[in-house]
């Protein structure tokens, strides 16, 4: 008797609007803040990889102060990629599963693929050769506890003779190489298990997966500026201006393409006006209004993109200091857009009926299982996890080396710029 | 990148690692042997699922919206309160105001607690009724079923005699297929943290018997039947000869197995 008045009571809530089916009058959607928080996760994963592959694919010497913050960055978000999905599985003890038993055709059974070949054989591997030499010499040079740890991620490999070098030099350039599309994979295949559901039409679009690329680079681009001037700030050195200003044309360029993609799909729902637009339209009208236009279009998209282009085409008349504090927003605020871009895929798309006769509501829990504590401490985590690597691999007082060649070059700029 | 890297030692290692790789898909193919053989269906022993072809029609005229049928599930398959294997609509549609042009008004539907306990009289006024009628809505035991396409580990799967199934012992609970239904069929049970959803009562059907809502229903909407049954006789059989039918959401590809008779437009 309580459960049915219970329902009758969840049938009556203003969180309903219109006719819902009956089994998507649930009080949370099914994909909730975990779903978001996975991936912008996995997006500045893949858009950190491509940062610092500029520098070795392409050869940009003056980036190469980021070169490994950018791929540590890359590692610790990695790590933590996988943990909002697994909080919200029903099962999580059987997630082995899909590795042990997948099922071809499910998009998401690819993800153990992607993720292990992504994790095992780019990410470890590109870090290990470009850190075999240094840990070889800082085990050496180091005491106690530190020397045993780079002795351990030597993995018994101390040859440090020019071949040896030469190798892991080349090896490092080939895995950026096949990194490239490897991080592409990575989240073109997260925008695909949306882009995939036919059954929503919000989702089910074939420019889903580019858009999250695109997005993801703009995100992780992002992120690199952000935790450089952050840790530059900290460690109280002055950010490499040249450094600075090509990463942010580079998130320029990056962020036109994508805001031309986001804006392209938009132009295709309303012009071709499939069953779903008018709910797609009021959607983005009244449930959607803060986090799609305001969040994501205007603070995230359009506020970025002018201000760095008018830095584009101002040159350097702008100071420095002016320039560093004008990235560090727009990094800030693009980061932000694309959480906010996420929110409204992933919790947009359960915001109306698959009868497209009426609405639901979310409102986020606090400390639930699905809530905003949890979320917040699965973002936050990576940036922990970011602080130990630091610690450990970009210290200051690690002697650093002379004439090795991540890449073939070592960095050129002023000392007090390296990181 | 030492001396004691040979050739011999490399090539040995590639052939490991292919040879590995090579081994993987057998040993795929007899885990999912095992797996069929342990798979959970609710099916008794002897049951041959290869000569069956079960199918449900609907027959929309014949409705009378009592939810006797919503009742009846719920306790055949302990439903949760709040979730439904199978459910009915009510379809209000309005008159057009005068002079609009328009064929018809506004179309009202509601399903209040998937319409068990029957339907109160609507509050739209009789004479600006166009048209009403219930619909039962129930799993449409797809061909090309999106939920069982989309299983990250197929714990959801088509059997060969037209149901569409979920092993609740195996599925993880990520909640894909039921993202994946484009007819709101299926649920997240919190009993069990798995997908559900309507099996058209498959531990009765493979006994020879029928599902519960189509053994309560009072007027014979539901109509259920094995379209491999020899008999000439089978209810199902001789209704789908009889009326014209169709699939919901038919332009999405789904191939829904389940017939409706006597559907109206505006009904999705």
């Amino acid at each position: 008797m309580d459960a049915t008045i219970l329902t009758n009571v969840v049938d009556a809530l203003p969180q309903f609007d219109g006719y819902v089916y009956p089994n998507e009058r649930t009080l949370h959607p099914l994909w909730s803040v975990l779903i978001v928080v996975y991936p912008y996760i996995t997006g500045l994963v893949a858009g950190a990889f491509i940062m610092a592959s500029l520098v070795r694919v392409f050869k940009l010497k003056a980036l190469e102060p980021i070169y490994r913050l950018a791929l540590l960055t890359a590692l610790a978000f990695m790590l933590c990629a996988t943990l909002p999905l697994l909080f919200h599985l029903g099962h999580p003890e059987r997630c082995f599963e899909i590795m042990m038993t997948p099922h071809f055709s499910s998009p998401m059974a690819m993800f153990g693929f992607v993720y292990a070949w992504y994790l095992m054989a780019v990410l470890l591997l590109e870090l290990w050769f470009d850190y075999r030499r240094d840990f070889v010499e800082w085990s050496k040079t180091e005491t106690g506890l530190r020397s045993l740890i780079y002795r351990a991620f030597t993995l018994g490999v101390t040859d440090l003779s020019a071949p040896a070098l030469r190798l892991d030099a080349r090896m490092g350039r080939i895995i950026s190489i096949v990194g490239i599309p490897s991080a592409f994979l990575l989240h073109g295949y997260v925008g695909f298990i949306f882009g995939s559901i036919k059954a929503n039409p919000w989702w089910g679009n074939v420019l889903m997966p580019i858009i999250f690329i695109l997005s993801a680079v703009v995100s992780g681009m992002a992120l690199c500026v952000f935790t450089y001037m952050f840790l530059c700030w900290a460690r109280r050195i002055t950010a490499d201006m040249n450094c600075l200003d090509l990463m942010a044309r580079f998130l320029f360029y990056a962020l036109v393409l994508d805001a031309t993609i986001e804006g392209l799909d938009w132009l295709h729902r309303l012009y071709s006006a499939e069953e779903g637009i008018d709910v797609l339209r009021s959607l983005a009208a009244s449930k959607l209004f803060y986090t799609l236009l305001i969040g994501q279009a205007c603070l995230g998209t359009l506020v970025p993109l002018l201000s760095l282009g008018t830095i584009q085409l101002t040159g350097k008349k702008i100071s420095n200091l002016n320039r560093c504090r004008i990235y560090f927003s727009c990094t800030a605020l693009i980061l932000m857009g694309v959480l906010a871009m996420r929110w409204n895929v992933v919790i947009g798309g359960q915001l109306f009926s698959k009868s497209l006769r009426g609405f639901m509501s979310y409102k986020m829990e606090f400390a639930g299982h699905e809530g905003w504590w949890l979320s917040m401490l699965l973002v936050a985590l990576p940036f922990v996890i970011l602080t130990v690597f630091i610690k450990y691999f970009l210290a200051r007082d690690l002697p650093t080396i002379e004439n090795v060649v991540p890449g073939g070059v070592r960095p050129t700029n002023s000392p007090e710029a390296q990181i | 990148m030492s001396e004691n890297i040979t050739r011999r030692g490399v090539l040995r290692n590639l052939a490991g690692i292919v040879g590995g790789i090579l081994a993987m898909p057998a040993g795929r193919t007899c885990k999912a042997a095992v797996q069929h053989g342990l798979a959970t269906s609710s099916a008794p022993k002897g049951y041959d699922p290869t000569k069956h072809k079960w199918l449900m029609a609907l027959d929309v005229d014949r409705c009378i919206g009592c939810g006797m049928c919503v009742e009846a599930c719920k306790a055949e398959n302990s439903v949760p309160q709040s979730n439904f294997r199978t459910w009915i609509e009510r379809y209000v549609i309005t008159r057009p105001k005068a002079g609009s042009g328009e064929s018809r008004g506004e179309t009202f539907v509601d399903s209040l607690n998937g319409g068990i306990a029957g339907f109160k009289p609507s509050l739209i006024p009789k004479e600006d009724i166009l048209k009403s009628f219930f619909v039962p809505k129930l799993c449409n035991q797809c061909e090309n079923s999106p939920c069982s396409q989309v299983c990250p580990v197929g714990a959801t799967f088509e059997s060969p005699d037209g149901v569409v199934l979920v092993d609740k012992n195996y599925c993880i609970g990520c909640g894909f297929c039921i993202q994946a239904c484009p007819y709101g069929c299926r649920f997240f049970n919190t009993t069990t943290n798995t997908a559900d959803k309507c099996t058209m009562c498959y531990h009765r059907i493979t006994r020879g018997l029928r599902p519960a809502c189509v053994e309560i229903c009072p007027s014979q909407a539901r109509i259920f039947g094995d379209m491999k049954n020899p008999i000439a006789d089978d209810p199902l059989q001789k209704f789908i000869e009889n009326n014209k039918t169709q699939g919901l959401k038919d332009h999405l590809g789904t191939k829904p197995r389940v017939r409706y008779a006597g559907l109206d437009e505006e009904v999705r």
